[in-house]
């Protein structure tokens, strides 16, 4: 019996005292669909890099722009579709950045990218609409998962 | 509100911060400004005790790395000491154990500075 896809949505400002409400919503719902605590940890991260990089890059600090978090569960992935209306920014691969690399890689949210596309089983980016948007999956089945 | 924490002690010429909570975006610049008031005193052996630590993100990474650099041209160190598994996961994703001196114990990284000078 294949369950039907369940949607829940967060529309929060765009600060960064938000990312601890940002990071307990997708965690309780991994919790609900019954991820063990390692792929809870690396979903939360993930997602908690992606609204650092809204909030800093794409909003560039100016709090209180809308951040739309949406987790879409079906019955074999987690997504979570981070949507923002600010500056895109780059999301080209990167490889680990050596020390001299890393305060570059910082400032443009490099980091977080890298962090974000190792952590989670699927990362696609997309802008559309004045809109940019990210996504996310974790699969919830065992095969490919990462 | 995210809960985070530093304290500091000093041992001799050693600085031990203590973090506690979440190290994020948003309380990162807390403990900036410790690492800030240290290198003001010219307080560079600095050992950041991790065991309260419960989460970091590449903002908290950051932090380290924007200090680094400075401290060890002066001739001390950020040795990292008692690091959670989910901490210590996040380090090795982004090579930290390369660029770091990490032990499993205050008392280790203590030992460390007082053997080797360094």
């Amino acid at each position: 019996m294949i369950d039907k896809v369940k949607n829940y949505q967060l529309k929060i400002p765009s600060n960064t005292e938000n990312l601890e409400i940002i990071r307990n919503f997708v965690s309780e719902i991994a919790r609900k669909v019954g991820f063990k605590n390692d792929d809870i940890h690396k979903i939360e991260l993930a997602v908690d890099e992606a609204c650092t990089n809204v909030i800093q890059h794409a909003y560039k600090d100016k709090s209180n722009k809308p951040i739309d978090i949406a987790v879409k569960l079906d019955y074999k992935k987690f997504s979570v579709i981070i949507t923002d209306r600010g500056e895109g920014f780059k999301f080209d691969d990167i490889e680990i950045p050596d020390m001299e690399e890393y305060l570059a890689e910082l400032k443009v949210g490099g980091l977080g990218i890298y962090l974000m596309k190792t952590l989670m089983d699927e990362v696609d980016y997309k802008k559309t609409d004045g809109k940019n948007q990210v996504k996310m999956v974790k699969y919830l089945l065992d095969k490919n998962k990462k | 509100m995210s809960e985070f924490e530093v304290t500091r002690k000093d041992v001799n010429d050693i600085s031990v911060l203590n973090l506690k909570g979440y190290l994020d975006a948003h309380t990162a610049s807390e403990f900036e400004s410790a690492l800030e008031e240290l290198v003001s005193e010219g307080r560079v052996k600095i050992i950041v005790n991790l065991s309260d630590l419960v989460y970091i993100s590449s903002a908290g990474l950051g932090v380290f790395m924007g200090f680094i650099e400075d401290i060890r041209k002066k001739n001390g160190d950020i040795k990292m000491a008692e690091p959670s598994k989910k901490v210590m996961r996040v380090f090795e994703l982004l090579g930290f154990q390369v660029l770091y001196q990490i032990f499993d114990s205050e008392q280790e990284a203590i030992e460390k500075y007082n053997t080797s000078n360094k």
